[in-house]
This record gives C-alpha cells, structure tokens and sequence, in this order.
C-alpha cells in the first residue's frame, strides 16, 4: 500500500487512537445509559419474584408478577438494633451497597454467618392476603456457604416462628452439591418447621444424616455439602438472633408495628 | 465464490476449529458447559463479538497504525463484548446474573484476538465478517457437545429437562460429581480432538 508510511507518523497514531476510543466510548455510553431503566426493572422484577415465591404466591401470581406483588406486598424498612420501622426509601435500598458502607453498617459481635459487615438496616416484606391481613412475613438473609455469601429469603408465619420457605436467590456453591439449596426437593423439607422452641430459643438445626420424622426443628443436611447446611444453620441462627431481626421479631410479637 | 464462502463460514467447525485444532478458547470452553443453556448464550455472544470485531477491524484496516494495532484491536472487542453484556443484562437477567463473568472474558478469548490479528487485519469486510461467525460457530459446536456430556451425565437433564431421575429426586440415576466441575471438560475436549483426528487424520501434527 502507497501510504503505509504515512500511518505510521506520531501526531496521525495518536490521532486515529484517540477518534477510536471516542467512538467506542460514545458506544458504550449510550448502551450503558439507553439499557438502565430495563436493567433495573429487570432486577426489580428479579427481587419481587422470589419475594412472591418465599411467600409461595408464585402460582398466583403468574405472568404478572408486578401487580401481584403491588396488591399482597407491603415492604418495611427497620432499623435492625431496634427493630422498629424508620422512614427510608425502600425501592432503591441496596443491602449490599450499605453492608459495604462503613457509615450504614456495624461489625456484628458474634459474626456467626461470617458477613464480616452487617448493614444496620433492612427491608421487611409483609404479605397479605385479601382481606389485608398478613400472613406471611418474608426476611431478606445472607450468609457465607462454602465459596462466597449466599443470598435469600426466609418466609415465617405471622407467628414469626412456622417456616413457609427458604428461598435462595444468589449463591455461588458447587453446582450438584452446595447449590442443591435450590432443589425443590430440599426446599419443600421447610414448610412447617419451627425456628424457637417453647422456651424461645432459637432451634432450628440442620441434622447431618437425616432428621428424624416428627422433628419440627430439624431439616435434613445437603449430602455432600457440609459446609454449605452448615452455612445455611448459622445464616438462620444469626438472622434470628439478637444481632438480626431479634428485636424486630420481638416488637412485632408485641404490636410494635401497629 | 460460493464455495469459499462456505469454507470460510462452515470450516472452522471440523476443518479448522478453533479449540480442537488452533487450540484456543479453551479456557472459557470449561467455564461455560456445565449447562446446554450456558453454552448457547456464550456461542452466540462469542460468535455476535468475533463476527463484529472481525467486520469493523477489517473496514478499518488499512488506516489501522500498525505500531497500536494490537490495542486498537482491543478496544473494539472490548467495547463489543461490554455492549453484548448491557444487551444480555437488560432483556435475560437470569442468564446474565450466571454467565457475566465469562462474558466479561470474552474478551480475553484468543479466538477473538486470533481472528482479528490473523484474518480481519488481511481481508474485505464481508469475508472477514463470515471468518469470524464461522470461528464463532466453531467454538461454539464443541461447547455444545461438551456441554451435552456434561449436563447429561452430571445433572441428568439436557436444557433443564429431565432425562436421568436423579437419585435425590428419587430416581436411580447417581449424577457424576466429575462432570459437574469444571475440568472434567478437559477430558470431554481431549476426547473431540482425538475423534477429530481420527477423521481427518491430516490434523496430526508432526513430531
């Protein structure tokens, strides 16, 4: 080619670099920013999903997630130290975003479920039925398993104590193994377990070998997977205790949020 | 001209793939197989980034400084593979929230880099575009036999659909906990190659 030397002065190198890389950050802009508002509600929808299905509204819900989710779904923030509900903004609260935050979180005392950081406030979901009673009280919570933190939901009874479901949405474990959490098999052991016992202490367990018929507090270990059963009871424990929704637990029993 | 097009879009796939014979892309190639749903969204987005990168190097390559050329290269199939992210974050979030990382890595994928340098920055537009489908298509068809083996045989399902009763789910299928992780794809790779050569034995190379 005739001009093979004359791409290769500096000031026309330089030149041609530079209108590339305008052309391919003007790209990647206007994609990044012209996908946000369905990547968001695609994340959105994402989190009322399984929010729907911790409160095993699924079926009901169908193709429409959203307004199901509208018409049964009452989110709460809580200040996690008190269990009270605070005012905030419930829609854009990222858990993750404040647990990194050191201003929005604490280092728990007895860090059970290895978080390292806890954020200090969470968002609650009440689930309704019809007439606008709730029923179902669905616990965002997060806990290491084998490989990295586990990411769910917790669905109890208005008793705060009857298990509806433990729902995982976000993990990393080995697949065939730790991530045998998302097994409907596995899942469908929760529905009717205790977390207290009579005394109100916490007790559920997850029992290596298989937990004996008419246990109320045990679920039977992932065979294969002992660190991830034994993420998954340390998770529950620490999400239950003091350090988690304890308090919010305890000012819910007594009227609190009314 | 009919014939070379198909040579250069088809060929890749037994002739000259880019994992069994120039052995690249296999890193991603075990990443990406435990599932038949996996592998077909990384081949499309493998093949959509090589196609595209291949076209717009090509248009480009004469005005290309030869000095920066392996940086320009980059840049464009940087900006494609984050565009076919945003692309897979906004209309499949479920796939995107498994495969993103590896999507990201297309980036690192020799074959991507390997055409560009070695087919686009030669050759028209059009072919170039048809050389990198092909390479796409290429990749993407020992992914999908991998992943067949390995999804049948670790999970007993094949797109999710069941086919072996897992022994946990009550069936007498005991899934194969080698398949499941991701090295097994080593064998299952070895395994193509061999087959390969023993097909088109003119691939061995000589000692």
């Amino acid at each position: 080619m005739s001009d093979t030397k004359k791409k290769e002065t500096f000031g026309r190198t330089v030149g041609f670099v530079f209108v590339i890389c305008l052309v391919c950050a003007a790209l990647v802009s206007i994609s990044a920013v012209g996908l946000k508002p369905l990547q968001t509600a695609n994340k959105l929808l994402d989190k009322q999903t399984k929010i729907l299905e911790t409160a095993g509204l699924l079926e009901l819900a169908g193709d429409d997630i959203v307004a199901t989710y509208e018409k049964f779904v009452d989110a709460k923030m809580i200040d996690l130290a008190t269990g009270k509900v605070v005012e905030g903004d419930v829609k854009t609260f990222e858990e993750r975003a404040d647990a990194r935050d050191v201003a929005k979180s604490s280092k728990p005392e007895n860090d059970i479920a290895g978080l390292n950081r806890r954020a200090d406030k969470a968002v609650v979901y009440l689930v309704k039925d019809e007439q606008g009673k709730v029923t179902t009280i669905v616990l965002p919570i997060v806990g290491s398993g084998l490989w990295d933190l586990m990411y769910g939901f917790i669905g109890l009874e208005s008793d705060l104590n009857t298990v509806k479901s433990v729902i995982y949405s976000d993990l990393k474990e080995t697949p065939g193994l730790g991530a045998e959490v998302l097994n409907p098999k596995w899942k469908a052991l929760w529905p009717g377990k205790k977390m207290f016992d009579e005394q109100g202490n916490i007790a559920i367990e997850i029992v290596k070998g298989g937990a004996k018929a008419g246990n109320v507090h045990g679920v039977d270990a992932l065979s294969g997977a002992t660190l991830t059963s034994n993420g998954v009871e340390r998770t529950l424990h620490f999400w239950l205790g003091e350090e988690g929704y304890g308090p919010f637990i305890t000012n819910y029993r007594a009227g609190g949020l009314n | 001209m009919a014939t070379d097009t198909k040579k250069v879009l088809f060929g890749p796939v037994i002739d000259n793939n880019p994992i069994a014979l120039q052995v690249l892309g296999v890193c991603s190639a075990l990443a990406v197989t435990s599932s038949l749903a996996n592998a077909l969204v990384m081949t499309v987005a493998v093949m959509l980034v090589t196609g595209f990168s291949n076209l717009f190097i090509s248009l480009i390559r004469n005005q290309i400084p030869s000095s920066v050329r392996i940086i320009v290269q980059m840049v464009i199939i940087a900006s494609l593979v984050i565009l076919v992210d945003q692309v897979l974050k906004a209309f499949s979030y479920q796939l995107s929230k498994e495969l993103s990382v590896f999507i990201g890595l297309i980036i690192t994928n020799c074959i991507v880099m390997g055409r560009a340098e070695a087919f686009a920055m030669k050759e028209k537009p059009g072919v170039s575009f048809l050389d990198g489908i092909g390479n796409g298509l290429g990749y993407g068809a020992v992914l999908m036999v991998v992943a067949f083996f390995r999804e049948l045989f670790g999970f007993g399902t094949l797109f999710g659909f069941e086919v072996f009763t897992l022994t946990q789910n009550g069936g007498w299928y005991q899934g194969n906990g080698l398949l499941v992780l991701p090295f097994s794809s080593f064998f299952i790779i070895g395994l193509i190659i061999w087959a390969i050569r023993q097909y088109k034995p003119e691939q061995v190379e000589k000692d």
